[in-house]
């Protein structure tokens, strides 16, 4: 097996994640494809610091989630407030700037 | 560098799972089941973690993620209602299909890029790793990536603080403390309001009294004591009726054991047929 493999998985992850993120309206499962994302990149990451025989590319991943952690943080945040103020999480609803 | 047998089966058998569990991201339809699918996702690329030889990074993807993120992901689903399910009115037309194609049209650009490519013979990091992978770690993120970790630490403060200072809800009305409930209460005694709790309902030994009223110092029943709900329905039983119907039981009973007297005998009967009504009103109840 290649390790290029890897890269594939996590280039088909990427892909469901965006994929999540253009298709769901739940604010919260949309947070969650974000985070897959976040995950295939890091995937990406640790497949190229192998290849490379190097780990910096795990430090970056590292990063990413230390990242991806405040990002959360501040997302689901928000979220509680628009839910809050609005008594709901889907992003179709969050259109007060649309004339 | 040469990949296992065991990892070529390990990711055969991962990958798959983790791309269906990926794509029930896009196709469950309650928010629990889609953190439930993600939580899954982010377990197998732990192990595939761990299988290519990042192992501390194994361990922090376990414990920031499913352990400390996913977690934040549920708690926010409990707060925001479990049965939140997703609206299925397009509110831009034919985003759906977009949706579908862009998603397709990026897996295969990112697919494309990566079998285009060439990439150099693959190493390995049983060099670099040595020294332990954590070790090695360290020393990277430690020489090479100090300010880049100075800057993480403060954004992590400054993501708290923000998570604090967001979800924060400012008092509108003043607390209602024990101190003015009771004032309160003793304020509304003119009205009739007792400072006690109401006495409870009457517990007899025949039946589960929740529909019996206890019996004051004086031997009157307590209407009050009663559930109101049951006295609005007209379930309320009086008290002389239950406890007419212990006596008769208790009276059986005693005969029944041979520890009647003969005079007490004639009464024999009588306390018969009370205790047959009695049972009778049992399975009318």
């Amino acid at each position: 097996m290649e390790l290029t493999n890897y890269l594939g998985l996590a280039a088909v992850l990427f892909a469901v994640g965006a994929a999540t993120v253009l298709l769901r309206r739940n604010a919260i499962v949309v947070f969650m494809g974000v985070e897959l994302m976040l995950n295939a990149t890091n995937l990406a990451f640790v497949t190229f610091a192998r290849i490379h025989g190097d780990v910096t590319g795990q430090v970056l991943a590292f990063f990413v989630m230390v990242v991806a952690a405040a990002e959360v943080v501040v997302g689901l945040a928000i979220i509680v407030m628009i839910f809050r103020a609005r008594r709901s999480a889907s992003v179709d609803d969050v259109n007060l700037l649309q004339s | 560098m040469t990949v296992s047998g065991g990892e070529t089966a390990l990711f055969w058998v991962l990958a798959p799972l983790m791309t269906l569990a990926a794509l029930g991201l896009i196709f469950v339809r309650r928010a629990v089941h889609a953190a439930i699918c993600v939580m899954f996702v982010m377990v197998g690329m732990a192990i595939l973690y761990v299988a290519q030889e990042a192992s501390f990074l194994g361990v922090v993807q376990v414990v920031v993620y499913t352990g400390a993120v996913m977690m934040l992901f549920l708690f926010v689903l409990m707060l925001v209602g479990i049965d939140a399910a997703d609206s299925l009115t397009e509110t831009i037309r034919g985003q759906r299909w977009l949706g579908v194609l862009l998603g397709l049209g990026l897996a295969a650009v990112l697919l494309g890029v990566i079998s285009a490519a060439t990439f150099p013979p693959a190493v390995g990091l049983a060099e670099a790793n040595a020294v332990t992978n954590p070790v090695a770690l360290a020393r990277v993120l430690l020489a090479d990536y100090v300010l880049a970790m100075e800057v993480v630490g403060v954004l992590l403060v400054t993501a708290a603080l923000a998570g604090l200072v967001l979800t924060h809800r400012r008092r509108i009305s003043p607390k209602v403390t024990q101190r003015d409930l009771a004032r309160e209460r003793v304020a509304a005694l003119p009205q009739g309001r007792t400072l006690t709790p109401l006495p409870a309902p009457g517990v007899y030994a025949q039946n589960n009294a929740m529909d019996t009223p206890a019996l004051g110092p004086d031997g009157a029943p307590l209407e009050h004591s009663v559930p109101r709900v049951l006295r609005i329905r007209g379930q309320a039983r009086s008290a002389t009726a239950v406890l007419a119907a212990e006596e008769s039981l208790v009276a059986r009973e005693l005969a029944d054991a041979g520890l009647l007297t003969a005079d007490a005998d004639a009464d024999d009967d009588g306390a018969r047929a009370d205790g047959a009504r009695d049972a009778h009103q049992g399975e009318e109840r």
